[in-house]
This record gives C-alpha cells, structure tokens and sequence, in this order.
C-alpha cells in the first residue's frame, strides 16, 4: 500500500454546521439540514426543500471582516470561511514559508450574484463591481486572498458534482510529484436560483427529503457548502512534525461516456473510477471498511452507482451510506465535504446512518448502512459523480 | 521523466486556422471591439443529430479536437483535459433571462445542462467513446496552463501516453455588454493593426478552440516538445523578471537561449506594461511575436499563443502579421510564451524544437 | 386533429432545432424516440415543458412522458383529451 499524501488540517460550512465540530455532532445525532428554502429570493420557496447554510452574507463578511463595498459572491464568502478553518487546524502561521498551492472547485461561482443583477447591470453602476465575481476562478482568488497566498499556483476545478474531489485529487498528485509542498484542496458552492431551477427542469429534484439507496426515491435536495482539506508532503510532515488527521491513498477519475448528464445503468465510469483508485491505492476491494457513496437520491445515480458497487466489491460490499441526507447534495463542494466526513469516520471509527432508507431497491439486495455504528477503520472509500460522465473516487487510510 | 511532444493542433480562431496546411498567410483584419471566430462548416465534423444541441462553444471544441485527433491519427485517447474561463457562457445567459423573463416558469433543460463548465470535455468523450480521465480547469487566464500542468504530469510519469488538451472560450452577448460598462472591453472600435498600439483601456474581447495531443511519443507529425507550465496568481510587476529568470534556471535556461518571445499582450494601456518589462528587458534583442490583434482577448487566448508557438516550431517561420521585430529568422530552438489578463493569473510556457 | 398534429410537428422541430427535418418527413405513427426521430430523454423533458406551457398538461413523473410522446398521433390524443388551454 502507498503511503500516500497527508491531510493535515480540515474546514468545513454547509446545512448541517459551520465548522468541523458542529458537522460531526450532527452526523452523530442524525440530525439533517434540509428544509424548505427560506433565504433565497425565488418562487419555489417554501416548496423545494434544499440544505442551507444558517448565516446571511452581511453574516459572513463581518466574519471574514470585509467592508462593504467587497464583491463577494456567497461561493467565494463560504469557501473563505471553510479555508481558513482547514488552515487554522493545520496549524499553519506563516503560509509563504513553503511553496503552498490553492486548488478550488465551484460549479455556480458568482451566479448568485449575476441572478441578481444582471438587468440591473445595465441600468445602474452601484453593484457593477460584481461583474468581475461572476467567472469561476473568481471565488478561488478571493480565497487565495484570505489565505495570502501568492505568486503561486493557484487554480479551479469545475467538473459539475465531482468538483472537489478532483480538486483534491489534483492536489494529491501536485504533492506526490514535488510540485508544491503544501496545497489546499476543497470546493465551495452555494445556492442560487440557477442551479435549483436547473435541477428542477431536469425533474430530479425530490419534493421531500432525499432517500439514498430508497427503492421508492423521488429525487435529490441541493444544498450549500464549503469545505477544504491541507495536504502536504511527507518531508513538510516530518520537518514540522506535523500532526497527520489521515491519508490521500487512492484516487481515480473516469468518463462513462454515455450521456450529458446521466449515468450509464452499469455504471461504467463509477466502476472504472473506483478500480484506478484501488490500484493507485494498492488496495483489493476487500482492505475498504467504509464506502461514503455518492447516493443522490436520484432513481438514475443510485441505480447506476449501486451496480458499479456490485461490480467492484461482489457479493461483500462494506457498509456503505450517502450522507446526502444531511447536506443535500452540494454540487461541486460534495467532494469535499464528504472528504471531511470520511477523516472524521476514520479517525473516530464511526460509520453515518444513510438517513431516510426504508425499502431495498428492487434491481438488487445493496443495503445501505442506516444506523450509527462503531467499527475499527483504516480506509474509506468515497464516490463523487457528475454530469458530462465524470465519475472519480478517492480512498482515505488512517 | 519523459518528454512531452506537441503531436498535433486543431485551432479555430478569429483567423481561417482550422486548415493545419495552412499558417496564417491570409489574415481576417476587424475593426471592432468584440470580433468573432471563423467557423470551419460543422456539418462536416458533426453528425446532424449530434450537433443540433451543441452550443456554439462546444462546436469549436469538437471541431478542434477532430482535427487534432485526426492529425495524431488516433481514435481514442487516454485523457481529455480542458480549460474554459468562462464554459458556455450563452447557455448560461440563456437560462439566467429565461429564468427572470418567466418568473422561474416553463424552463427548458436544454441551456442549464449546457452551461455546466465540463460540457465540452463530456461532450467530446461522449462522441469518440473515451472513458478516460476527464478535467476541466475553469480559472480564468491560466485554465489552459492549469490543464497543460495536469497533462505534462501524467505523461512525464507515463501515466498516460496520448491526452487531448484545449482551451474553448465562446463570446456571449450580454457578458460582451456588461464588460463594456465596466471598459474590460474597448469603447471604441478600433482596427486590429491598431490594437496593440491603442494606448486605451480594456481589450478587444474574441473566442476560440485551440486544441492539442500532447504525447510522451513522438511521431512524424510533431511540432515541438513542451518543455515546461508554470503559472503565478498573483506577481507584483516588480517580481516579474526575477520569478521569470528563476523559471528559466530550472529548466537550465538563460534569457539568451530563448529564440522567439510570444507575449499575450492585448492593447490594454493598464495592463500591457508587464509585458514592455519584458519586451524592453532582457529580450529587447530577442525576435518577438504577438497575437492578440489576431485572435481577441478572451480566458483561453493563450492556447492560441501555444498554438502559434508550435507552428514556429515546425515550419520554423514566422508570419509577417505576429512578428513585432526582425531579429531572426530561421533557426528557432526555443519559445517562451508568457501571458496574463488585468495583471493576474500569469503563465510562462517553453517550448522547444523537436 | 390534424392541426393539432401539424402543429406539434413544427413545435418539435424548432424547439428540438431538428433542422434537418422538414415537417412531412414525420409521419403521424412514426416513434418520435429510439430509433424513429432518434429523440432522447433530455428532449422528454423539453417536451413536458411545451405541454404544460401550451397545453396547460402538468406531468410530475417524466416516465409519463415515455408512453404519451411515442409518436405525433398518440401526443395529438392526449393532448387534445387532457389540455387546459
């Protein structure tokens, strides 16, 4: 087995709490954050059922101390907050001491912004300045910002639900070839009208709470979230003597090429993710203790990824629960977040429920994980997948 | 570590490039401050029923990667990596006045799928079958640099042995608009032969797909082996020529040794004096190239640069319409690309003759 | 009726950008999906919005649609027994 790449601090925001230790107690409390949409300026509200974030922007900027007139977007005030909590726990005083990288994800950038404005852009120059927020890349600069990195490689992933899990592979692999010393890796994305009305012409949005793995399951809850994890290298550990929370092992990437945006039904691109990451990893199927599935909710994923499951593991899959029940699924941020909550199982070998399951599903006898349960971990697997066919996992070790 | 070899091109951009026999040797020349790309006929790269969704964006990025491909003489590939600033921007405007026109009512999937930032990448693995690794860098000017970092890594450590790589940016109407309020784009309509001289504020914003098969093999058809990607998010103009010569020294090079100079300047008064430090620096007596006038400004522009320093390479020549000096004329070993937009995101690239 | 069906001809064919069609090449009994025009099921979904929008005909569930788009003669009958406007 590889050794792999440390992960040395973690920050995290979405439905189900603002930092690390709020997410964890509500995972062990079963306690989910999703509820009908109350703080977004949209008709659907308080009918579509989403997983917000509790604080407002005014909130969030007096966190992160920004004066008025800053040109935020919530993505990039929710990956700061995430950021700095990940760099924070890692310990880390002096960020220009190593050559230290930013690897973001985002799939609605400043879209909550652009919604906003854009007639009135054209009308009246007083939020003109969110012009500039708008592309994708812009939330990471900001976050660099917040952080102060500078003069250094710092960049974005968008690759739609699998986003922060790329990001973090990329990292990984900018660590392991001596790249950079030290990089942090994550997504952020909030929720806009453009993404829930998106997924709602798409039908797949559920009009209560999500069922992973349900046999009778309507459909998925999007939700808002950032999270970031601090890899670095193994000579950066040692000097520093480092305190590692778990490891990068394995990680793969494949496209089902099947469809724009669904799964194909034998799940081709999730098998094939799943078998690079166990050979990255130098692992059998067999040495996984824990699966966080990807497990939307939605009748194609679940079907798809439960096969791909099948495919890869046989008759023995390891316990296995989506905790898109707790967050809703949080688009280019899930990655990560589901990154953080498998650290958190490692370290505390503790295995979530998949809230909300009742019924097996017919087309086979996979049945998720539903309560809280203690077992010893040394890694966990986790699938994220997106539209376009972009399927990746990755595999963490104690 | 293996070499990396640019195997083959595929470009369509404001000039007739999507011709690989053919160098710019007639150039398109605009008088305006958003100019478009030349379309290549797509019903002759796309079937009908393929194409008839395809936004404008993912068109120019199936075309181009065609090309590529069909250069390379491959049909599949191991990896597919893009960058996009901006992805399908006119499915994004599409959806966003469709949602405030209708008050959130009766929207279509159709643009919503579109305007994910991965849609061209998917797209063409979708069309050739390919389940290989698939990424999307979207960071404004470096996401194509981000995807050339990504593909240089596997192929030097032989995780793979053929990776398309292209940058795809599509112009789009109301983003066009709102960068003309804010003077990213020129008010004024201005010649290209102008552009670069112009002396005004903001660019001339354009589009284009510029894609390549980078290879750890190289073969006949190659056009010159990339040496190294490196990029900066922010750099101080003060810290410019230092972190430049530093990036030369890793890979055992001095400014003398660089033989054409490509600058990603765009006509910005604001913004273009990052590259005079260099241009009247230490490669003042260097053969200089630019290509903005050419191609527009856009968040991929530098894959066209690229584009542009792989065909010096191979035909060792230089059109008359990129060359700001005559200091050389044959003999070109190695191309140094160094772009950036509003003073963020910078990239250097080297190139070398294969 | 057979406005009916020739207006969801032309409906599908610009809102599906089928361009290449011209109208009298679907046959009434032609299956709109698979192997007859070779719809899809992102164009299912184009198609449950133009019945809600021009039809006044809400379907929750898009396998609904599967059964009432099999071809231009079947999606007349509904529409003409379930429209609202």
């Amino acid at each position: 087995m590889s050794t792999g790449v440390a992960i040395t601090g973690m920050g995290i925001i979405s439905a189900i709490g603002n930092n690390v230790a709020e997410n964890y107690s509500s995972l062990l409390e079963g306690r989910t954050g999703i509820s009908h949409i109350s703080k977004i300026d949209t008709v659907h509200k308080g009918s579509i059922m989403v997983g917000e974030i509790e604080f407002t922007n005014a909130e969030l900027e007096a966190k992160l101390g920004l004066s008025t007139n800053n040109n935020y977007s919530r993505t990039a005030l929710l990956g700061a907050i995430a950021a700095k909590e990940a760099i924070a726990d890692a310990k880390i005083t002096n960020i220009k001491a190593y050559r230290t990288g930013l690897i973001s994800s985002t799939s609605v950038g400043g879209m909550d912004m652009t919604e906003k404005f854009y007639y009135d852009y054209l009308e009246s120059e007083d939020n003109r300045r969110y012009i500039e927020g708008h592309h994708a890349g812009d939330s990471t600069e900001k976050i660099a910002e917040q952080l102060g990195i500078d003069q250094s490689l710092v960049t974005t992933i968008s690759t739609a639900c699998s986003s922060a899990a790329n990001a973090i592979m990329f990292g990984a692999r900018l660590i392991k070839t001596g790249k950079l010393d030290r990089v942090i890796v994550g997504g952020a994305d909030c929720l806009s009208k453009f993404t829930i009305n998106g997924f709602k012409t798409l039908m797949i949005l559920s009009d209560s709470y999500n069922t992973p793995f349900d046999e009778n399951r309507k459909g998925l809850n999007l939700g808002e979230a950032a999270a970031y994890l601090v890899l670095e290298s193994e000579f950066l550990v040692k000097k520093e003597k480092k305190k590692v929370l778990g490891y990068v092992v394995g990680y793969g990437n494949a496209n089902d090429a099947y469809h724009q945006t669904a799964s194909s039904e034998n799940g081709d691109g999730a098998t094939l993710a799943m078998e690079k990451a166990l050979a990255v990893a130098g692992l059998e199927p067999k040495d996984i203790d824990y699966i966080n599935a990807h497990g939307t909710a939605t009748g194609n994923n679940d079907l798809s990824e439960g096969r791909a499951l099948i495919r890869v593991f046989g008759e023995d899959v390891p316990e296995f629960s989506s905790t898109k029940a707790y967050t809703g699924h949080t688009l280019a941020a899930a990655g990560a977040i589901e990154a953080v909550y498998a650290i958190l199982s490692l370290q505390n070998n503790i295995i979530y429920p998949n809230l909300n399951f009742k019924t097996p599903m017919k087309e086979f006898s996979l049945i998720p994980q539903t309560t809280l349960k203690e077992k010893a971990l040394n890694t966990v697997l986790s699938n994220s997948l997106g539209f376009g066919g972009n399927c990746s996992t990755l595999i963490f070790s104690k | 570590m293996e070499k990396v070899y640019i195997n083959s091109i595929g470009s369509i951009s404001a000039q007739k490039t999507f011709d690989n026999n053919d160098f710019l040797e007639e150039i398109t020349t605009y008088e305006d401050n958003i100019i478009p790309v030349i379309e290549p006929n797509y019903k002759d790269f796309i079937p009908p029923a393929a194409a008839r969704r395809m936004a404008k964006g993912i068109k120019m990025g199936v075309v181009a990667s065609k090309i590529a491909l069909e250069e390379a003489n491959l049909t599949d590939i191991d990896a597919i990596i893009t960058g996009t600033g901006m992805g399908c921007v006119r499915d994004s405007e599409k959806f966003v006045t469709a949602i405030l026109d209708n008050n959130e009512q009766f929207l279509t999937p159709t643009s919503f799928i579109q305007s994910t930032h991965n849609t061209v990448a998917g797209q063409i693995a979708l069309g050739i079958g390919c389940k290989g690794y698939n990424f999307t860098y979207v960071h404004s000017s470096v996401s194509f640099e981000s995807a050339l970092i990504d593909a240089l890594m596997q192929l030097e450590l032989k995780e793979a042995e053929n990776i398309l790589v292209g940058g795809v940016d599509e112009s789009g109407e109301h983003t066009n608009a709102i960068h003309k309020l804010i003077q990213h784009i020129k008010p004024e309509k201005i010649n290209s032969n102008e552009l670069l001289n112009s002396k005004t504020a903001g660019a001339v914003f354009g589009e284009g797909a510029n894609f390549f098969v980078l290879s750890n093999k190289k073969q006949d058809s190659s056009y010159a082996q990339v040496l190294g990607v490196k990029t900066f998010n922010t750099l101080a103009i003060s810290d410019l020529l230092a972190n430049l010569e530093a990036y030369l020294k890793e890979n055992n090079l001095s400014a003398t040794d660089i033989d054409v100079l490509i600058s990603g300047n765009n006509g910005d008064i604001d913004y273009d004096n990052y590259y005079t430090e260099l241009t009247n620096g230490p490669f003042k007596n260097t053969q200089q190239v630019v290509y903005k006038h050419l191609s527009g400004e856009f968040n991929t522009a530098s894959a066209f640069g690229f584009w542009l320093g792989a065909k010096i390479l191979k035909t060792q020549q230089i059109p008359s319409a990129v060359a700001i000096n005559t200091i050389k004329t044959k003999g070109f070993e190695i191309v140094l690309l160094y772009n950036q937009y509003r003073g963020k995101n910078h990239s250097f690239t080297l190139l070398r003759r294969c | 009726m057979s406005d009916l069906k020739q207006e969801l001809k032309e409906k599908i064919i610009t809102q599906l950008n089928l361009e290449d069609i011209a109208i009298d090449e679907i046959a009434d009994n032609d299956s709109l999906f698979g192997d007859g025009l070779g719809l899809d099921s992102i164009d299912a979904l184009e198609l449950i919005v133009m019945l809600d929008k021009d039809y006044g005909i809400k379907l929750t569930d898009p396998k609904e649609g599967k059964k009432i788009f099999e071809s231009i003669e079947v999606m007349a009958n509904y529409i003409a027994q379930h429209r609202t406007k």
